[in-house]
């Protein structure tokens, strides 16, 4: 039984599989395994492409169709060296954002750039080139990189950095994965006052000011970020609840550094009508009320403000073996607010309602050659599959098309490839460097071959 | 508590070794390979802000460097160690050991002869400083005849033999064994395998075990449930067995 709408690009809801069987986070997949093996030099040998901790939502992290297998990097975590005299640290590209967090946060760092998840590797986060609520201050992931060491497709293994190799350094960040195997890197944690988060969180009536005043955020704090409704339309479109956020001073913050919150679990995959449009309505009608007043502040544990969802294991399986999609973009200034609201009106007039709807307003251009975020208003929904999810998708790209703006790789599923390539404009000098490395494209993935024209 | 790790560097034995680093026990590792040694030194030292703990090369095919693998273990720790932890084994499915009788002899001897071998050198170093723990770490595969451990199995239950009865012998005079029965577990060991119930993660597992060796337990279940299991197991009739895959 096969989804009629992931069809059409070759992946299907995984629960419907044989084993063995793997997919990204929206549960749509392939048959396919995943080889594990604490040592990356010998478990990169002969694979054609890596995978961390399978947080990206669609198939990045896949093989192509003509192969059944991708390297695991998740058992290469170990930390190879840091000095806390400078926050440099050097880690096998399989240890994850949230080893990160719990190891440093006792001692005072943090990693520089973390994304809402902290179940994703180091590698996971070069090959995204991850963004976060600080992205208007520090960048991308990839801005605190200092070297990397890639299994290229030839066999060789090459350190490359801003001087060393830099075509391969700039393509790797943000590459998904395609220029090589990432092996270890080498990158700058952040020193932090203490361990606990200062947040304020606002309630907002529409998009307009939404966007302004996440603008207005961005001047006076290091870390803002939005959920918005995305199921209310007309004026009370794009109301939602804007969060703030710096370190605590040690003054404010609790005595003893935070420790790891427990996590519920999902224990089993609801039905495919558990969430609809009318449980998402009610849904972010509770959320968007859940604060009485308009304003609220005060010092938060850390994992509740940068990693809300982790709090629920399995939650994907929330939607459903049918599985699901994320659709985020970025649009570009000028005039991001009007982009912002008729974005949001081609989504919701679509029938595209999420529970899950997140903004953020993005800083410049990161060096990563195929990077995502550029100066503009970033959006990201939830999406459940159904029949209608392949023509949504496919509005949304021609909006964000004319709009000059780009969706995020880790994201997609489902984009077709003539749409990728009228909003990237970047492809063609990504292609030259990775095809200087790898003429026959050897390293490549199910995405890969859906929407850069790979051989399968 | 001064800890020999044999097998430190990967699975279980690496998540076992991160604990006991960082509670503040001193460590000395114990492998194979001394660059993969050093890196998981070099791990344990960034993690705990602490100095990078000794290695020791040991490869549990080659017994005749035992005895001075174990000195130097002991060496490294000042002369002496409160326990002596193996985690270290190979594994093949049996599909693979019915075809290949080479992996097999070198299987068998590694996880149960030479695996003896090593303890008995440990022992003999523990007489002479008046005591200390031995924990091993077996497997529930040697508890009952089952079909997919087989040759596994039997290595491992003539292993867990070995440990516990040694302990009955050797107890009364501070030397204590503790045979470690893991599950299955979540590694590189495992990987591609179908997963039975009650698989765990090598943390969970090392925790446990972590504790075992802390009271010296003689013989500890991990995760506790395969205590059950194997209970249950072991008294199913034959013709069942003979019909499940378990």
């Amino acid at each position: 039984m096969t989804d009629g709408t992931a069809r059409g690009v070759g992946l299907s809801p995984v629960a419907a599989l044989d084993p063995p069987r793997l997919s990204g986070w929206g549960q749509l997949g392939v048959r396919a395994r995943e080889r594990l093996d604490e040592d990356l030099v010998r478990l990169t040998e002969r694979a054609v492409l890596s995978r961390g901790l399978g947080r990206s939502y669609g198939d990045s992290a896949l093989p192509p169709p003509s192969c059944d297998e991708v390297a695991g990097t998740r058992l290469a975590d170990r930390i190879l060296a840091f000095d806390p005299g400078t926050g440099r640290i050097r880690v096998e590209a399989g240890v994850s954002i949230g080893t990160l967090v719990w190891t440093f946060l006792p001692r005072g760092f943090f990693p520089p750039v973390t994304p809402g998840t902290q179940f994703v590797t180091v590698g996971g986060a070069v090959a995204s080139d991850v963004h976060g609520k600080n992205h208007h201050v520090a960048g991308c992931f990839g801005a605190h990189v200092d070297e990397l060491r890639i299994r290229v497709a030839d066999g060789r293994i090459v350190d490359c950095s801003r001087t060393r190799h830099p075509d391969l350094f700039r393509a790797t960040l943000g590459g998904m994965g395609l220029t090589g195997h990432v092996l270890e890197v080498a990158f700058r944690m952040e020193r932090v006052p203490s361990g606990w988060v200062f947040h304020e969180a606002e309630r907002i009536d529409d998009v307009e000011t939404f966007v302004a005043r996440l603008e207005e955020a961005a001047a006076a704090w290091p870390m803002t970020m939005g959920w918005v409704d995305c199921a209310t339309r007309g004026r009370g479109l794009g109301r939602g609840i804007l969060q703030r956020g710096r370190w605590a001073d040690p003054t404010e913050a609790p005595p003893s550094p935070p420790s790891p919150l427990p996590e519920r679990v999902v224990p089993f995959s609801m039905p495919n009508w558990a969430i609809n449009r009318l449980t998402t309505r009610i849904f972010n009608e509770l959320y968007y009320r859940k604060q009485i007043p308009r304003s609220t502040w005060g010092i938060v544990h850390p994992e509740r403000f940068f990693y809300p969802l982790d709090a629920l294991r399995h939650w994907y399986r929330l939607y459903g073996p049918r599985g699901f999609t994320q659709y985020q973009c970025v649009l570009p200034k000028p005039n991001a607010p009007v982009k912002a609201r008729r974005f949001l009106e081609l989504l919701t007039s679509r029938g595209g309602a999420s529970p899950l709807c997140v903004i953020k307003d993005c800083g410049p251009q990161g060096e990563g050659i195929l990077s995502f975020p550029m100066e503009g208003i970033s959006i990201a929904v939830d999406l459940w599959i159904d029949d209608r999810t392949q023509s949504l998708v496919d509005a949304l790209n021609e909006y964000v098309i004319d709009a000059g703006g780009r969706i995020y790789l880790t994201k997609d599923a489902l984009t077709r490839p003539e749409h990728f390539r009228a909003m990237e404009p970047r492809l063609p000098e990504f292609e030259a460097v990775r095809r200087a490395w790898d003429p026959d494209l050897t390293i490549r993935s199910h995405q890969s071959v859906r929407l850069f024209g790979d051989p399968p | 508590m001064n800890i020999a790790l044999l097998g430190a560097t990967r699975g279980i034995g690496r998540a076992l070794a991160r604990l006991a680093a960082a509670r503040g026990d001193r460590l000395v590792l114990l492998g194979r390979d001394r660059g993969t040694l050093e890196r998981s030194a070099a791990d344990l030292a960034a993690r705990t802000g602490r100095p990078e703990p000794p290695v020791v090369e040991c490869d549990l095919d080659r017994p005749e460097d035992f005895g001075a693998a174990v000195d130097a273990a002991f060496d490294a720790l000042g002369g002496r160690i409160d326990a002596f932890v193996v985690t270290a084994a190979r594994f093949a499915t049996q599909e693979a050991l019915e075809d290949d009788l080479e992996e097999t002899a070198v299987l068998l001897r590694v996880d149960f002869t030479h695996t003896i071998v090593l303890c008995e050198h440990v022992r003999r170093r523990f007489e002479a400083q008046g005591g200390g723990t031995i924990a091993v770490f077996s497997s529930v595969a040697g508890d009952a005849p089952r079909k997919p451990v087989a040759i596994y199995g039997a290595a491992k239950a003539g292993l867990s033999h070995y440990v516990l009865s040694m302990d009955l012998r050797h107890r009364d005079r501070g030397i204590r064994y503790v045979c470690i029965k893991p599950g299955f577990v979540r590694t590189q060991m495992t990987a591609g395998l179908p997963e039975p119930p009650f698989a765990a993660d090598p943390d969970v597992v090392a925790a446990r075990a972590l504790r075992a060796i802390d009271k010296a337990a003689p013989e500890a279940y991990v995760p506790a449930i395969w205590r059950l299991v194997m209970l249950v197991i072991r008294h199913l009739p034959r013709a069942v067995m003979r019909r499940v895959g378990f």
